[in-house]
């Protein structure tokens, strides 16, 4: 023990001034910077195993009738590429942004728990690692659907469902605390002077989307919990012969879940929020509704839930009112459309990679936005439910939404981490072809949905066959396009023009007053705001 | 700068918000018994009724299947009854093992309309208790009910479903 921790002893003195070498730098680090290029990493490596699960489903609905995959472990391949881009692609990313920016965006010298931020990383690729390790297991991972709901996920689930729930109860644990050192880096770390109506509109977003982690994961958990007992420790939550009932799955599960999408795009909204102004050249349009709008929207996202169950046989009364809050949603995120809109309006606008993006993101999330009040309409969502239109939807709001604000933020801060500009014809051609391929594989979804094509079945009616297969080549364009984008970073991350401290003449905020990279170590002493 | 009173709070919030997971299963049940929703009907044994509306007539359907897998065979003897508001009806229902183990049953009532959930009482229901079925083995069991006189109007006819359940496993498993 001594020599342990003598070693450690030795090895702050040295990470005082700069970083350990070798893999320890990694496995022991309580850097923010160090933490958040960890997760920013991860998160790129699951979009890319979640990626090549979508080639599969994409693969095997080429053509109409069973080529490739039995239908097993199609679904497999379906639960497994929404559990992994939902937890382990799109909340990584944004922990992994909130970890490099906040500290800095905020001028405090690092996250507020920074033992328990290298804790919170470290146990995610064990999650990860046994939902993965899932698929191999007699009669293979889960099946039943990233919704898990009972009692497919119960009853009819294979054996190797018990890895599943842990995976997800370390995940969980892992936002948790993630989300606990955003709170309390935010409130008790803001440099003297950053009062909450100067705080960026990222660290406003990030503030609010942790408060919803920390409501709805340990709901979550509750949730898997119970899934756990009723297969393997004869409870009876979901099973009706035992007096529980599986109705009430969807119920826990969802009043989880729709807060989740929104944890998923609020911190969306702040990068957006930051990088159009600085492509502008002007202030954001309505800095102060632009908080209050992201917070009615978490508030509400609480009493929507049950718009996802209106074909569970709710009665008229319950599905007017989820109808309606539903619909009541599209005012704040209305109001931050038109905002960012606001904001380019007779600016000096520049079209940098980051730009692209936003733009990009702001058409499309919103043709996303549009699909969700079509599909909040009660009795137009008995047509809907369950069909490719659903697909459609959400893959506009998480991918052209979520993973779109993700690649501008990347590439808005690339040269920030690492000193060098990006090779900017190379990320160029990502974004057209991303932008081109994404609609090729999204668009015509809508129309296949409309149509009646049910989602999550590996085969469909032969009407289908010509509009499936553009989507499939679309889909392996997008999934192509992004290995672009592996060597963008990685070019990056190994040399390029250097840049100064001030990357985007346009841009404001605390982030671009450090060097370029940013030093090991940032705002030791708190700098001054004005 | 301590960080531990709002690290504190944080975590409660964490633990609460666990447990209220937990509360909602029973909020659940409450909500529904109140408001009537789901069609799910009590499985305690009614009072009998005092009121008969003699110019009112509704149709009670019933249906059963077993869960998949459960090896039972469970028929009402009749398809469907008219019945009077707060007439005490009986039917006969016959459960039968095509099993050769000896196994137990359990019936879940459920309702349709669900709204109509709560004016259906039963006074003897083979599904107030769990039947236990010997291999092979076919039992006559009797269901006595009515309906309440209170029965909204527009409810002209409603379906009891039973849906039954293999519950041998579970018991052995609770017993150990």
């Amino acid at each position: 023990m001594s020599s342990i921790a003598e070693q450690s002893n030795t090895n702050e003195a040295h990470h005082a001034h700069q970083p350990a070498r070798g893999f320890k730098r990694w496995l022991f680090t309580t850097n923010h910077k160090d933490i958040g290029s960890l997760y920013l990493i991860f998160s790129l490596t699951m979009f890319l195993i979640g990626g090549a699960m979508a080639m599969v489903i994409r693969a095997e609905l080429f053509q109409p009738g069973l080529q490739l995959v039995d239908p097993h472990f199609f679904n497999q391949m379906t639960t497994m590429h929404g559990l992994i881009m939902v937890f382990g692609a799109v909340m990584p990313a944004f922990t992994g942004l909130a970890n490099w920016m906040i500290p800095l965006m905020i001028g405090a010298p690092d996250m507020a728990l920074p033992r328990m931020n290298n804790w919170s990383f470290w146990i995610l690729p064990f999650a990860f690692l046994i939902l993965l390790a899932s698929l191999f297991m007699p009669g293979g991972g889960p099946a039943f659907g990233w919704t898990f709901y009972a009692p497919l996920s119960t009853a009819f689930s294979n054996d190797s469902t018990a890895l599943f729930v842990f995976a997800v109860h370390i995940m969980g644990i892992s936002s948790i605390m993630g989300a606990i050192n955003v709170v309390v880096t935010i409130v008790n770390m803001r440099a003297p002077g950053m009062t909450w109506m100067k705080l960026p509109l990222f660290v406003w977003t990030w503030l609010i989307t942790a408060f919803l982690l920390i409501a709805v994961m340990p709901v979550l958990a509750g949730a898997v919990t119970m899934v756990l007992t009723d297969k393997y420790f004869a409870t009876s939550f979901f099973d009706a012969a035992g007096g529980g009932d599986p109705v009430m799955f969807q119920h826990i599960f969802w009043f989880f879940g729709h807060p989740e999408v929104y944890i998923m795009i609020l911190p969306a909204f702040g990068i957006i929020s930051t990088i159009v102004p600085t492509f502008s050249r002007k202030k954001l349009f309505g800095y102060a509704s632009m908080v209050y709008a992201t917070s009615s929207i978490a508030l509400l996202s609480f009493i929507v839930w049950a718009h996802h169950m209106f074909t569970t046989g709710m009665p008229v009364a319950a599905e007017l009112f989820f109808m309606y809050a539903t619909m009541l949603i599209s005012v704040p995120t209305g109001v931050k459309v038109f905002n960012w809109v606001a904001t380019m309006w007779r600016g000096s606008i520049s079209f940098e990679v980051p730009m692209l993006f936003s733009i990009a993101f702001i058409v499309l999330f919103t043709l996303g936005g549009f699909s969700g009040l079509m599909l909040a309409i009660t009795p137009a969502d008995f047509q809907y439910h369950d069909t490719y239109f659903v697909v459609a939807h959400f893959h506009y709001v998480l991918v052209t939404g979520a993973v779109f604000s993700i690649m501008a933020g990347a590439y808005y801060w690339l040269p920030k981490w690492t000193g060098n500009m990006f090779n900017i014809t190379l990320a160029k051609w990502h974004f057209w072809l991303s932008l081109v391929s994404v609609n090729v594989l999204f668009f015509p979804m809508h129309f296949v949905g409309l149509a009646g094509m049910p989602r999550r079945i590996p085969d469909y009616a032969l009407q289908f066959a010509d509009f499936n297969a553009i989507i499939s080549i679309g889909g392996f364009a997008f999934g192509l396009s992004q290995l672009l984008f592996v060597v963008v970073v990685y070019k990056c991350a190994k040399g390029g023009d250097k840049v100064p401290a001030k990357v985007w003449d346009g841009a404001h905020g605390l982030e671009w007053e450090v060097d370029s990279p940013a030093p090991y170590h940032t705002f030791s002493t708190p700098p001054d705001i004005k | 700068m301590t960080h531990l009173p709002l690290l504190k709070k944080l975590v409660i919030i964490c633990i609460a918000m666990f447990a209220f997971a937990f509360a909602m299963v029973p909020l659940y049940d409450v909500f529904c018994d109140i408001t009537g929703l789901n069609g799910k009907p009590s499985l305690e044994q009614a009072q009998q009724s005092t009121l008969v509306t003699e110019n009112r007539e509704v149709s009670v359907s019933f249906t059963t299947h077993a869960q998949s897998g459960a090896p039972f065979e469970v028929k009402s003897k009749e398809y469907s009854v008219d019945v009077k508001p707060g007439a005490m009806r009986e039917v006969m229902f016959s459960a039968k093992n095509n099993s050769n183990e000896d196994k137990v049953m359990q019936a879940i009532p459920s309702v349709a309309p669900g709204k109509a959930a709560k004016y259906l009482h039963k006074i003897a229901c083979f599904c107030f208790d769990q039947q236990p079925l010997k291999a092979g083995e076919e039992l006559e069991f009797t269901l006595l009910f009515y309906v309440d006189t209170e029965l909204p109007s527009d409810v002209e006819e409603l379906t009891l479903s039973y849906t039954v359940f293999d519950i041998s496993e579970r018991l052995v498993a609770r017993n150990n």
